[in-house]
């Protein structure tokens, strides 16, 4: 099959590659640009691990095309640091907070809440739930993930972060 | 899992768009948001040799009003429904459904106009286009044609779309101001498909429902309009016999699959009590 010659912005950095229009934009992350932050969990669309930023939205790259992606602004999580190398307010959330144990669903909580804040910088608890229901995690129970955005969000807004009261 | 093997194409406009389809023939298809396709072809469930891609076309995205009806252009993203303030005003129940269809990041995906050409009798949005009396206009080499949604759909995966013909736009006639609305669904987890679900439109006068809609979702071959239900409850004050009738009369077309979402006994069930609770929260949104 005659290959396609595909062209993106990824993190910033002008990338190109060459492959065929069946390649999931997925694959071409992880093995043309070998940047295997971006996880493969279930490659259904259901756990939301292979979560990247597409021109503004939280898209599962195990589900859109390479081809499909030509002339795209995409973020991983590799992208996801501060310019200086610093942790960002999500990341330093997900440390502070224990947001994650096995680590696996963090590349795409990350990405995926990334988005959310970006469209809502204050979202209540049970907008963070439904807006990171595309992303399943195994190990946490959702408690943590949804502190770690919320401290994030504290730390974005300038204020200390509370946790609400049980 | 990858899908098979494939030529992509990406017109610019409609009219290359419906040239290349004819040219292709029917090993062509045209690839929308690809979340229903894309998944198919993993499983080789779809094994198209052509895949027209629409998202290079400017002229099917967007919601604009003409006269007394909204027209939505095929490429219009469930994400771009929840964000339009036209939607939220207008057509309530699109935004109210929309919100319950799959997770974030395949809403931003997704497509009214994939969801409604897919004939998949799980989508959402056939069943409500129904109830909501939506002419869907699809164009080929021979023309434009204006097909009613109540006429659209043949059996799970059989549309009245023609080889080589694309959705271009769905036209829905604006509610009256006064109505009410709602679309119930069950499902297992956030996300899932529908376990059973219904729609209804209807206005209200003196108390006693005026005109009514109904339209089931997953719970046949295709989404069905529940005429005899709602005929039940027209000119009834939604008191329980009515509501009851209309649940039995609803019950009475549904033909569900068994499946990992329940047995057909249940998901019948299951379907009369979303017509019960969308007909008694419809009517208390109705002004
Ligand atoms: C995890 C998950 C959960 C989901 N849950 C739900 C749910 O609860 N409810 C629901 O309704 N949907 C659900 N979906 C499906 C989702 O909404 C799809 O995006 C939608 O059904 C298809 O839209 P699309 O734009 O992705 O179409 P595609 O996948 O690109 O296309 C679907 C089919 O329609 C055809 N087609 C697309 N556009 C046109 C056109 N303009 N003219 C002619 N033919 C066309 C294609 O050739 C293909 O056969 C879910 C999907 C996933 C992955
Ligand atoms: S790997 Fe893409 S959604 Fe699970
Ligand atoms: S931390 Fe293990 S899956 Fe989420």
């Amino acid at each position: 099959m005659a290959k396609t010659h595909v062209t993106m912005r990824v993190n910033g950095a002008e990338v190109e590659g060459l492959v065929e229009p069946r390649t999931l934009l997925v694959h071409f992350i992880r093995e043309n640009l070998q940047m295997t932050g971006t996880h493969i969990g279930c490659d259904t669309t259901h756990c939301g691990a292979c979560t990247v930023d597409l021109n503004g939205m939280s898209v599962k790259s195990c589900t859109v095309l390479a081809v499909q992606a030509e002339g795209a602004e995409i973020s991983t999580i590799e992208g996801m640091a501060n310019a200086d190398g610093t942790l960002s307010a999500l990341q330093e959330g997900f440390r502070m907070m224990h947001g994650l144990q096995c680590g696996f669903c963090t590349p795409g909580m990350i990405v995926r809440a990334h988005r959310l804040l970006q469209e809502n910088t204050s979202p209540t608890e049970e907008e963070i739930r439904f807006g990171i229901a595309g992303n399943l995690c195994r190990c946490t129970g959702y408690q943590n993930i949804v502190r770690a955005i919320q401290y994030a969000a504290a730390k974005i807004n300038g204020v200390e972060f509370q946790e609400a009261a049980e | 899992m990858i899908p098979g093997q494939f030529q992509y194409y990406r017109p610019a406009t409609t009219a290359e768009a419906i040239g290349l389809m004819a040219k292709l023939g029917d090993d062509a298809r045209p690839l929308a948001g690809g979340h229903s396709l894309i998944p198919m072809m993993k499983l080789r469930l779809a094994t198209p040799e052509h895949l027209v891609d629409l998202h290079g076309i400017a002229s099917l995205k967007g919601i604009r009003r003409e006269g007394d009806r909204i027209v939505i252009g095929a490429m219009t993203t469930q994400h771009d429904l929840l964000a339009s303030d036209e939607i939220a005003k207008m057509l309530p129940i699109l935004h109210e459904t929309s919100l319950l269809i799959a997770d974030p990041q395949v809403r931003y995906m997704g497509t009214i106009g994939g969801n409604v050409a897919n004939g998949d009798p799980g989508n959402d949005m056939p069943a409500l286009m129904m109830t909501l009396g939506a002419t869907y206009h699809l164009e080929g080499q021979g023309g434009v044609r204006q097909v009613p949604a109540a006429e659209f759909y043949q059996g799970a995966y059989f549309t009245a779309l023609e080889p080589g013909e694309i959705l271009t736009a769905i036209a829905v006639p604006t509610p009256a101001a006064n109505h009410g609305y709602a679309y119930e669904k069950l499902k297992r987890k956030i996300g899932d498909y529908a376990t059973a679900a219904a729609a209804v439109v209807l206005t209200m006068s003196g108390g006693k429902v005026a005109t009514c809609s109904i339209g089931l979702t997953n719970l046949s071959e295709t989404a069905l309009l529940a005429d005899e239900a709602a005929k039940a409850v027209i000119g009834t004050s939604l008191d329980d016999a009515s509501l009851k009738r209309a649940a039995a009369a609803a019950e009475a077309i549904m033909s569900p699959a068994g499946d990992g979402r329940g047995s057909p006994e249940y998901r019948k069930y299951v379907g009369g009590i979303m017509v019960i609770r969308a007909l008694q929260h419809a009517a208390a949104r109705a002004k």
